[in-house]
This record gives C-alpha cells, sequence and structure tokens, in this order.
C-alpha cells in the first residue's frame, strides 16, 4: 500500500510554521554583521539599536499602532504572562477579578488559574457550538472589581473568530472603571481584521513563529498611557518592561515576516478562504461523514471563521490515532494545541464546546499557510479518506 | 578604517558554525517541538542534543539539569524568583552581593516589595567578595545565595566554589550567575557544587534570545511564565528551536575551543595592559591582575570622562564600552565601580575593552597606538587637573 516515496504536506500552522527566506537571510545577516549590542554606545551598537527600532515601527504599522506601543518580548506567552500577572498587580487596589474564557490557549487559561492560588477570582466564558465565546455570559459575569478581561482573538484549535468589538461594548457599559482589555492575537494577526480601535483593546500578544518568522520572539502591544509591572528585571530594555538583551537578529527576522504579511495580506486571506473552501469540499466527497467543527467556508461566515484553521471530526476515529494515519500519509496535521497534545491532554477548547462527546474524540486540525498548495488539499483530502477506510475496517 | 571589535562582555559575534545551525533548523526542522509528528520529533531531537552539548560544557551529570530560557536576565530572574517563592514558607531572606549585573540585584529588588528581605555583601576593591561575609550574612531564614561567577565589568572572578561550600553547609541554595565566566573558565557544576547557574547564549558566540538555567537534580523551583508543559513545567512557551541548537553549538565549540581561548586572550589582554601602563600617566587597572576573567581590560585614566574615551576610540574605529552595556544609557557612576569604593572621577572615567577570539596581537598594538594621543587630547581639553 506504502507508494513511493511521499510527499509531506505540512497542514500544521497553526502550531508553527517555516521560516520565509528573506527572515532567514535576514537573521543571517544580522548575526554576522549586525551582531553588537543595542545597549552598546559605539558605532555597531547603534546600528543594532536602529535594527531594533525599524522591527518596531513595523510592527506598530501592522498593528496601526505607534511604536512606543510596542514592546518586543521572547514569544507570546511571556507577552500573555507580563500583561495578566502585570495587569493583576498593578490594578489589585482596584479589584481581583478577571474574567477569560474556557478556549483560551494554556498560557492565558493558566496564568490566570495561577493568579486564583494569588487570591484573584476568575470567571471563564464558555463558548457556543462554533467556538465563539458568548456575550450573553459576558453580561453576567462582569463585577464592579472586574479588572482584567482576556480573550483571544481567534481560537488556534477550530479558527472560530471570537466577538471582540461586541466584548469591548459590554466592558464600555461597566459602571466605573473598564477593566484592561487584552486580546491574545496569535492566530489572528494576518488572517482577520484586528478590530484595536473599534474594540477598544488595550493590550495584544503576537508571535512571530506563527507568520513565518522566527521562533523565540514574539510582540506586545500596551495602548499609549498603560502600564504594567515586569516580570523579567535586569538591564530595563524595553523601557524597563521587559529586561534582557534584546534579541536583535529575531527582531530583523520578524520584521520580515510582518513586511511580508502587510503587502500580501489581502491575497493571503482571500488565497487562505480559497484553500479552505477546497479542502472542505474535497473532504466533504472523499469522506462523507467528516464533519466539520467550527463554521463551514463561507462568505457569510467570514466574520466569524478564521480562514486558516480546518477542523474536522471523523466519528469513531480518534484524533491522535487519525493524526498518526495522515502522518503515514505524508500529511501532517494535529488533535488540538500543539503544547498539549504531547501531554494528551484533551483539545480544551472543543471540549468546553457544547458538542457530542464523540466529535470531540474525533477531532483533528488542519491548518494552512498561503504557502500551501490546492494540490495540496487533494492530497490531504486522499489521505483522510484512505486513512479513515484503513481505520473504520479496523 | 580598521574595525576592531572588543566589547565581547556586552555581546559576541556569532560564530559561522553556529549562525549555519540556526539556519537549517528554520529552513528544514522548522517544527514545533510540541507536534507530536515527525517535525516534533526533529525538533525535540534538536533539544535533547542541545541539552546534552550545554551540560557537557559545564559538567551537568544529566541533561534534564538543564532549562533553556530566553536569555541570561531571564536565567537569573527564574533561579531568583523562582527559588524565593517556591521557598518562602521556609524564609524570606536573601544573600547576593553589590557587585551582581543588573538581571540580579533588580530581580533581588523586586521580590523585596513582597517582603522578601536582601543582604547585599560588599566588595573590596578589587571587586572580591569575601567568603567569611557571606557566612556571617547568612540568617536562620536565608533561603538563597546569589554571588556571580566573574563580573561583568572588571572582570573579577568571584571565590565561588568556597562561597557555595558555605552556602551548602548552611542548607542554603546556591545560585551563580556565570554568564561571563562560561567559556573562559573551567565551569564544572559539580566541582563548584552550585545549585543554579546562569548561561547566556549571545555571550558564547550563541545567538541572542537563548539562555539556560542549570537547575540541579532535585532542586526545586517556582515557574515563572505559565502556559504550557515545555521544559519541565519550569519555563512555558514555544521553545526557540533554532536559538537553543544554535547555542548548543556555541556550547560545543566553547568546549573544544576553552584552552585556546583562555591563554589566547590572556596574553591579548596582558598586552595590551602592561602598553597602557607603560605610555599612560595615571592609569589605573580596575579589578584584579590575577582573579580576572580572560578577556577583561578594564582601566580608569584620570581626568579623561570613560564616555569621551569611548567616542575618541569609536572615531578610530574600536568598539569599546564604559561599565556594562546595559547601564551604558544611564548617567550614574557604574554600580560596581561604587562597590569597589572607587571616587566619582575615576569611576566616571572607566573604560572596558573585552577580547574574543577573533581579535589579534594586531589589533591590541593598534589600540595602543592610538590610545595615548585620544587621552593627551581629551586631557588637554579637561578642565580637570590630574
Ligand atoms: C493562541 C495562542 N496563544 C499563544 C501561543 C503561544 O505563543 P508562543 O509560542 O510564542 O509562546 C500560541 C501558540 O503556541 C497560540 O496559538
Ligand atoms: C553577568 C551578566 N549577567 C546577566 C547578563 C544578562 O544576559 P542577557 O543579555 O542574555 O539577558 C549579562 C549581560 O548582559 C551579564 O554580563
Amino acid at each position: 500500500m506504502q507508494e513511493t516515496k511521499k510527499q509531506t504536506v505540512y497542514l500544521d500552522n497553526s502550531s508553527t510554521t517555516a521560516a520565509l527566506k528573506s527572515v532567514r537571510r535576514a537573521m543571517c545577516q544580522a548575526m554576522r554583521d549586525n551582531y553588537a549590542n543595542p545597549s552598546s554606545l559605539h558605532r555597531l551598537g547603534m546600528e543594532a539599536e536602529r535594527m531594533i527600532e525599524a522591527g518596531r515601527r513595523a510592527a506598530a504599522g501592522l498593528l496601526e499602532a505607534e511604536p512606543e506601543e510596542i514592546y518586543f518580548t521572547s514569544g507570546a506567552t511571556e507577552a500573555n504572562n507580563i500583561i495578566i500577572r502585570g495587569a493583576a498587580q498593578a490594578y489589585a487596589q482596584r479589584g481581583s477579578h478577571i474574567i477569560t474564557s474556557q478556549i483560551e490557549h494554556p498560557s492565558v487559561r493558566l496564568t490566570c488559574r495561577d493568579l486564583q492560588d494569588r487570591g484573584f477570582s476568575v470567571s471563564y466564558l464558555p463558548a457556543d457550538e462554533r467556538g465563539r465565546v458568548r456575550v450573553d455570559r459576558l453580561r453576567e459575569a462582569l463585577r464592579e472589581d472586574t479588572i482584567l478581561c482576556s480573550i483571544m482573538t481567534v481560537n488556534n484549535e477550530v479558527g472560530s473568530i471570537q466577538p471582540l468589538s461586541e466584548i469591548g461594548r459590554e466592558l464600555d457599559k461597566k459602571p466605573g472603571p473598564r477593566p484592561l482589555f487584552h486580546t491574545d492575537a496569535v492566530q489572528g494577526v494576518g488572517k482577520v481584521d484586528l478590530p484595536l480601535k473599534e474594540a477598544g483593546i488595550d493590550a495584544m500578544s503576537l508571535s512571530a513563529h506563527k507568520f513565518h518568522g522566527p521562533k523565540g520572539i514574539g510582540v506586545m502591544y500596551l495602548r499609549r498611557g498603560l502600564s504594567v509591572p515586569p516580570l523579567q528585571t535586569g538591564g530595563g530594555q524595553e523601557r524597563g518592561l521587559r529586561s534582557g538583551t534584546e534579541n536583535t537578529e529575531a527582531i530583523a527576522g520578524m520584521t520580515e515576516a510582518i513586511e511580508w504579511l502587510m503587502q500580501n495580506e489581502e491575497d493571503n486571506r482571500d488565497y487562505l478562504r480559497h484553500l479552505r473552501r477546497r479542502l472542505a469540499e474535497l473532504i466533504q466527497q472523499a469522506v462523507p461523514q467528516a464533519v466539520i467543527n467550527g463554521a463551514p467556508p463561507g462568505r457569510k461566515h467570514q466574520d466569524v471563521q478564521a480562514p486558516h484553521i480546518l477542523n474536522v471530526s471523523v466519528e469513531g476515529i480518534r484524533g491522535e490515532v487519525m493524526v498518526h494515519a495522515l502522518e503515514q500519509r505524508g500529511v501532517f496535521a494535529s488533535t488540538g494545541a500543539a503544547c498539549s497534545t504531547n501531554k494528551r491532554i484533551h483539545s480544551t477548547t472543543l471540549a468546553s464546546m457544547p458538542l457530542p462527546q464523540g466529535r470531540i474524540d474525533s477531532a483533528v486540525r488542519l491548518s494552512m499557510s498561503p504557502m500551501n498548495t490546492v494540490d495540496e488539499m487533494k492530497t490531504a483530502a486522499q489521505a483522510l479518506k484512505s486513512a479513515a477506510q484503513q481505520l473504520m475496517k479496523g | 578604517m580598521r574595525r576592531i571589535y572588543l566589547d565581547h562582555s556586552a555581546t559576541t559575534p556569532v560564530h559561522p558554525r553556529v549562525a549555519s545551525v540556526v539556519n537549517r533548523y528554520m529552513l528544514a526542522d522548522y517544527g514545533n517541538a510540541s507536534s507530536v509528528h515527525s517535525f516534533g520529533e526533529a525538533a525535540r531531537k534538536a533539544l535533547i542534543r542541545a541539552r546534552e552539548q550545554v551540560a557537557g560544557l559545564i559538567g551537568a551529570e544529566d541533561r534534564e539539569e538543564i532549562i533553556f530560557t530566553s536569555g541570561g536576565t531571564e536565567s537569573d530572574n527564574l533561579a531568583i524568583k523562582g527559588a524565593a517563592w517556591y521557598n518562602r514558607k521556609k524564609g524570606k531572606h536573601i544573600v547576593t552581593s553589590a557587585g551582581e549585573h543588573h538581571a540580579v540585584l533588580h530581580a533581588c529588588k523586586a521580590l523585596k516589595r513582597h517582603g522578601f528581605r536582601i543582604t547585599e555583601v560588599g566588595v573590596d576593591s578589587e571587586g572580591r567578595v569575601d567568603p567569611d561575609e557571606v557566612a556571617d550574612a547568612i540568617e536562620d531564614d536565608t533561603i538563597l545565595v546569589t554571588i556571580m561567577m566573574a563580573n561583568n565589568e572588571v572582570g573579577t572572578v568571584q571565590p565561588v566554589a568556597e562561597i557555595a561550600e558555605i552556602a551548602r553547609r548552611h542548607e542554603v541554595l546556591f545560585h551563580t550567575d556565570a554568564v561571563q565566566a562560561v567559556g573562559q573558565l573551567d565551569v564544572n557544576v559539580s566541582e563548584l557544587g552550585v545549585d543554579m547557574l546562569s548561561i547566556s547564549g549571545h555571550k558564547i558566540y550563541g545567538p541572542k534570545g537563548v539562555g539556560a538555567l542549570y537547575l540541579r537534580k532535585g532542586t526545586r523551583i517556582r515557574s515563572q511564565q505559565h502556559g504550557g508543559h515545555h521544559e519541565r513545567n519550569m519555563r512555558a512557551g514555544t521553545e526557540n528551536v533554532a536559538g537553543i541548537a544554535g547555542l548548543g553549538e556555541a556550547c560545543a565549540l566553547a568546549e573544544e575551543e576553552l584552552k585556546f581561548r583562555r591563554s589566547h586572550m590572556i596574553r591579548l589582554r596582558d598586552r595590551l595592559l602592561d602598553g597602557l601602563q607603560e605610555s599612560i600617566e595615571g592609569l589605573h587597572i580596575n579589578g584584579s591582575r590575577d582573579e580576572r576573567l580572560p578577556n577583561n581590560a578594564n582601566v580608569s585614566i584620570a581626568g579623561v570622562e570613560g564616555e569621551a574615551m569611548l567616542l575618541g576610540l569609536n572615531a578610530e574605529g574600536i568598539a569599546a564600552s564604559s561599565g556594562s552595556a546595559c547601564t551604558s544609557e544611564t548617567l550614574e557612576a557604574s554600580h560596581v565601580l561604587s562597590a569597589m569604593g572607587m571616587k566619582p572621577e575615576l569611576a566616571h572615567a572607566s573604560v572596558r575593552l573585552t577580547f574574543g577570539r577573533e581579535n589579534t596581537e594586531e589589533d591590541v598594538d593598534y589600540v595602543l597606538q592610538v590610545f595615548p594621543g585620544i587621552v593627551s587630547r581629551l586631557r588637554s581639553m579637561s578642565p580637570l587637573d590630574y
């Protein structure tokens, strides 16, 4: 049955992406020629400093924000930790209630859980059957002493776009000071509109390795005038918010990835939508019993579903078994978030959604990048079909 | 114009072998180490290999004792805050020294706001910590001693093994910031008897944005960044696989070259210090002549502002620094030189030149050739009488 050396189809782009060639080139160049410590006063140091500021302007451009609102971190996990812990500490006098959701990435959820051990109370909002956080439950959860609301932009398991603007309006209505509104936009950037102004977002986290940049570098946006105490203290880099010698080469790499993202944003999104629609059609033809988790393709769902994730269940076949069978056929996918798979923790997003258990257990996430081709979607659908046939028999 | 980089304590150029490893992992093995599939497997293998390379360099028995971080600052913060929070029921007192890097001092300062007490033991005029003073500073509720292995400004090497022994006798955890020592000195965690040790990639010809914390087996600390099971629950966040592979390669290189690096840099350093002492009147060598990092030359020149000296050197193509890079944007005198009891005028007159593996004797001779001219020009403009 095993044909000749199969093609590799990488459909795990929500876990991580391959760095662009321009990214690698910028990093190699920085490592070779622009290696100085940006805090150094000599010319080489100033060149390194300029590279960082160029990166800051690029990130600000991407978010339509100001450069002084951009801080570099080692990734989104760190950015999420800084904002959530920092806001908790900064506003502890005002209140001790935090609102987040059941479908957040562990770097948000587990950080909030840790704060519960330190005397904060946390409300975890549920999601509906399409994976969108329920705004009606937010209304119930909001309290006078709510100091922080952290809701992701796009869910990393099913790709559901969260109703940030509606949430922002609810926060506006709360009497007294508005809670700090943070969104983990790791899966949203480049794929959907970021309603920074419209939703009144105060803080945001990004990670470069999810958009073809390097690993180990992230961006934290913090609206002008806001400040939180740092987690990591030392030389006072990043205006005291994040000490540690700046990762200049990764910033140079990320700058390239951001430029690529901005130049191709519309095309990328159209193309991803096309890929998702094709993949969904092909799967439905090849495996009629497959069901889509999250919203199906189609213009009318464009505002609620990101274009790069297709989460499907073939009931009766456990997700991890299917992922393994797909890999044998050269198709790389995952069950839920990469962080949880290793420890076999079940997809937390799906588990918290009102779905039948069989569908949750069989969910597989296929996540696309603009680097994928339509042919690869065909290969993936065929692989799913052959895997399903083999596993149903067995 | 010649361009000579003499600021290796601020950061080092990335070794080509390291850069090519970083590039390779970004190109081919770009998977997320948490993914179950073979891309994830390849990334996990890279982490294992790097862990072994780091463990090998510092003589750790088990690669699982290595935790990867985003750099020296994070390693220091994780060690200090992690140990403090984990042991807060046992006690709330920490002993450190006045000459530590800000990554250590500010981590301690942050803990102070949470009710921890910090004792900073002093340093002598050469920047050395007296082990007896550490012993005296330890109280019943001391939970951690943190003393760096080698100072980043004046290069003074601390009697870490002795201090670690004292900490062990008092059953107190011991951490050392070895960011400057690794790759230049023999750093062996068993011989030193340390519980925790910080490393930074970019100080040893590795990439920026990656570091490691050695955490002796059985030592318990509290994670500071939550969000997954990475790094044995000690440090959440998608692993910087390419950077970590680069750090591993840098450690392997350091192990290969250690002897050469040490003797090469001692030769360059002594040639420079001897030459400067001969040609410049009123030159003061900061730090210890014997217990000194091989690559560190730190001098103060009476009557000359350190910053002005730097600009003068920069104009001649020589990249040096005053004090540590991290604090060079502030105008306060170096806290290390102040702690050594140096007068502010001399402290402000300090210049640090730190060598690397690629420097040559010609580089030193070029410095010796232009240095006196810059000094006399600046002195002639200075209102100070030296
Ligand atoms: C939604 C979301 N938030 C946060 C993260 C963590 O980001 P990083 O890998 O940069 O730590 C990820 C990916 O792992 C993610 O998908
Ligand atoms: C002694 C010492 N500790 C810690 C650090 C911080 O390391 P990093 O730059 O990797 O954050 C440095 C360098 O800046 C240092 O010299």
